[in-house]
């Protein structure tokens, strides 16, 4: 309730203080961001501590947690619900104002002042959202003794960190949002503000990637398919904000750099954040059907939906009617660094738009016409790969081209080496797999090309080939941390889309009824099943199968255990996959139910599967040393300072 | 429109109390010849179980998905085409059941899109191109306002201050 008010206070003061330009007006944003995000953290505690306690007088606890969970799970129920997660949800965009209070010292007072106050707007919007629609604190007047439970598929430790992070990055981009309303409140923008944006952007990318990589893991071993991506409506949900955050990431550098791509920068940081609100609606509205959405109530959609229209709304009639006021500046040849730019963010925003229409077509199509059709994975394969495709193909030519005006033969030149590699992985993979589509190796080739395109990159700027050993070194650490963070994402962007192919043209599948003595071959291992027993858990009963792995010369490898689980409280049951990791490589087995001795099982041999998530750890990483330099890190003005610290010390 | 929310209603009721759920694929539908089965398993991953949330009759363990892969093995071991059985299936169920939509005039734009935006992006980015490149070259960068004037005079002073140490 105070933090609504404290938002309201936070939304309006600073902008009239900007109008009228009074500073202690505008000074207000600072404190009002801090006590808003303090009142909030006491909300979230509260809640947090009738979880952690038990508390089933409270609704919610009720309903979604039982006092026999252990303790994480108890913490993840807070935000495996409606009410808490949107709870979560307005505790991060606090923080994330907070954040921009403390240690937004450098930016100048009146984008500061602004930006704070739309970031008060959402947060108000929100805050509203929760007390009337969705307040997690309401009683029940006869407190139970047990509660619910939360559903047993979230039981897991992979979503106790996957929703944080992925909101974490949908809130994220909020910065991103905020700063380019402020930024066209005032009208002006310049190279400054592209650098301001970055770290936040960079920030909130990080937590998306982060958080998607762990929900499509959690995907691939919970739902006992192995499936690691299922064009899921939430998925999708997330992945646009990705797509489109990842554009604006290299369209903020042309930005900074040459201070070009201005609008078009502007419009991606308002259409990431809308584009995360619309994924927050999907998810908690109902109107897609989804694995993912658990509370279906028209009256939050409504509510959402109105958030989503005038925020959206608002921001594109703010950048219509301000945009033509900005100054364009820079040229570019199109063969140049910024143009290599341009041609990501046109296939980026494509993909992302083709996520969307694809999402979003059925919806439309029945409420205008009526007719049900159904947009599922063939029709994503079959538009976002050939988008993709040429991407990550003219990905290794980016960093190497300069900027104004590049080389493309002198760039080719120094990609030849990655070429030939790539060729040779295209003819080695076609000559040592068999079977699987015959486009398969030149996905491995497209891949390779990308991971080698990366190494070139930190090559040729070091010049390891050219120079002693140790000069090179020298000029690897003299390298700015953002080059490495560029190749590292690169890199990684190659190792995902190695594990894809991989997976998808090679995979193996065995489906069978067996009895125990049984054995299955797969791949070049051998399984053979020993007994099926029972085992309690805390809150559930296992039926577990024990399988014993060799190799097909019966060398002993190791014991999987994959298992059926029963939860009493909700009457519903789980698959427990059994994993086994072989270098990146898995063993994936899951159970059905067993009737009379006889059970049925899915054994999968998935290759090089943990590279999919290997290389979102490769990104995340990259992005995170990209945070940490300096340029990056500090503003503009801040060096001054540091330099201003120092002088005493002369 | 009635019986699609009576049979979403209960899938859910079906999911939520089934407490042995069925299996996806299961191992006595699947045919003996592993280049029909085959065939039948890419023909699944095309088709929608209706009862569920968006998973395909190969991915799902609703009864109604088990039937559905029952008549694609039927069908193809009558020796169908792969187009004869989704045609087959389309005349049962409709559109809806495939999870890749024809192209027709209502799905035109989802299909257009892709490409069409592409193209627009591109005719775009050349149009504003050739329109900067034939305006004056070198445009002024955008003036300073008098404050920050000043902090960038502060900044330089600060600067020479220590490079002149």
């Amino acid at each position: 309730m105070l933090a609504l008010g404290l938002a309201l206070i936070q939304g309006t003061m600073p902008i009239v203080g900007t109008r009228t330009d009074d500073p202690a007006l505008m000074s207000i944003a600072v404190p009002a961001a801090l006590a808003q995000f303090a009142f909030v953290a006491i909300d979230f505690g509260a809640l947090a501590e009738c979880y952690v306690a038990s508390d089933f007088s409270v609704l919610n606890v009720f309903e979604n947690s039982n006092s026999q969970m252990p303790l994480i799970y108890r913490l993840t129920s807070i935000w495996g619900n409606h009410e808490g997660s949107m709870m979560l949800w307005i505790s991060i965009l606090a923080f994330f104002g907070a954040l921009v209070a403390v240690f937004g010292t450098n930016l100048p007072a009146v984008l500061k002042a602004n930006a704070l106050a739309v970031q008060a707007w959402i947060a108000a919007a929100f805050h509203l959202f929760i007390l009337t629609t969705s307040n997690p604190f309401v009683r029940i007047p006869d407190a139970p003794l047990e509660g619910r439970d939360l559903n047993p598929i979230l039981q897991d430790p992979g979503l106790a960190f996957h929703p944080p992070m992925l909101y974490l990055g949908y809130v994220g981009f909020s910065i991103a949002f905020s700063f380019a309303i402020a930024a066209l409140l005032e009208g002006r923008i310049d190279a400054a503000w592209a650098r301001w944006v970055r770290p936040w952007a960079l920030g909130a990318w990080m937590c998306l990637t982060l958080g998607i990589a762990g929900g499509s893991y959690w995907a691939y071993y919970e739902l006992g398919w192995g499936g690691f991506w299922f064009w899921d409506p939430v998925e999708n949900a997330s992945l646009m904000p990705w797509l489109a955050g990842t554009a604006l990431l290299h369209s903020a550098v042309v930005m900074e750099k040459r201070g070009a791509l201005k609008v078009w920068t502007i419009l991606l940081a308002i259409l990431t954040f809308s584009l995360s609100l619309i994924g927050t609606f999907l998810v908690r509205s109902g109107v897609l059907t989804s694995v993912h959405a658990f509370a279906t109530d028209p009256t939050r959609g409504t509510f959402i939906l109105g958030i989503l229209v005038v925020f959206i709304g608002g921001a594109l009639a703010l950048f219509a009617w301000r945009a033509p006021l900005l100054k364009q500046g820079g040229l570019f040849a199109p063969i140049s660094r910024e143009g290599a730019l341009v041609f990501n963010n046109l296939f980026l925003t494509t993909a992302c738009a083709t996520v969307f229409v694809g999402t979003l077509y059925p919806l439309a199509l029945e409420a205008l016409t009526g007719d049900k059709i159904s947009v599922g994975p063939p029709y994503f394969n079959a538009t976002f790969g050939p988008l993709f495709i040429p991407l990550m193909a003219v990905m290794p030519f980016g960093p190497l081209m300069g900027w104004k005006r590049g080389d493309l033969v002198g760039a080719a030149q120094r990609l030849m080496a990655a070429a030939v590699l790539a060729a040779l992985a295209v003819v080695a993979t076609s000559a040592l797999e068999r079977g699987g589509p015959v486009l398969a190796p030149f996905g491995v080739g497209i891949a390779v090309f990308v991971m080698a395109g990366a190494v070139t990159d930190i090559a040729e700027r070091t010049l390891i080939l050219r120079m002693p050993f140790r000069v090179a070194l020298g000029r690897a650490l003299g390298l700015p941390r953002s080059a490495w963070g560029t190749a590292f994402a690169h890199f990684g962007i190659g190792v995902t889309l190695l594990g894809i192919v991989a997976v998808t043209a090679w995979g193996n599948e065995r489906i069978a009824e067996i009895r125990i003595g049984d054995s299955l071959d797969i791949a070049h291992y051998r399984l053979t099943f020993d007994r099926l027993f029972n085992r309690v858990g805390p809150n559930y009963r296992d039926v577990v199968g024990q399988f014993t792995v060799r190799r097909m010369n019966g060398e002993l490898i190791g014991i999987m255990e994959p298992s059926r689980r029963t939860f009493p409280s909700r009457n519903m049951a789980t698959t427990e996959a059994a994993l086994m990791t072989r270098g990146v490589s898995q063993l994936y087995l899951s159970l059905g139910d067993p009737t009379n001795g006889v059970v049925p099982v899915r054994l999968y041999f998935k290759p090089q599967v943990l590279m999919i998530w290997l290389g979102a750890a490769f990104m995340f990483f990259g992005g995170g040393l990209s945070l940490s330099d300096r340029r990056l890190r500090i503003g503009a003005p801040r060096p001054a300072k540091a330099k201003a610290a120092l002088q005493p010390a002369e | 429109m009635k019986t699609v929310k009576f049979l979403h209603a209960l899938a859910l009721v079906i999911a939520l109390f089934w407490s042995s759920p069925l299996w996806a694929v299961q191992p006595d539908e699947m045919l003996s010849d592993p280049t029909l089965e085959a065939r039948a398993r890419a023909l699944s991953k095309e088709l929608r179980c209706m009862v569920c949330q968006n998973e395909s009759i190969d991915d799902s363990e609703a009864p109604l998905a088990h039937d559905l892969r029952v008549i694609v093995r039927e069908r193809i071991k009558a020796g169908d085409s792969d187009a004869q059985v989704l045609d087959f299936l389309v005349a049962r169920y409709g559109e809806f059941v495939l999870l890749k939509p024809r192209l027709s005039w209502h799905t035109a734009a989802l299909w257009g899109l892709p490409p069409g935006l592409l193209l627009v992006g591109i005719v775009m980015i050349c149009v504003t191109g050739r329109r900067r490149s034939g305006a004056p070259a070198g445009q002024e960068p955008p003036n300073l306002t008098a404050a920050e004037q000043a902090r960038l005079a502060a900044l330089l002073h600060g600067e020479k201050a220590i490079t002149t140490d």
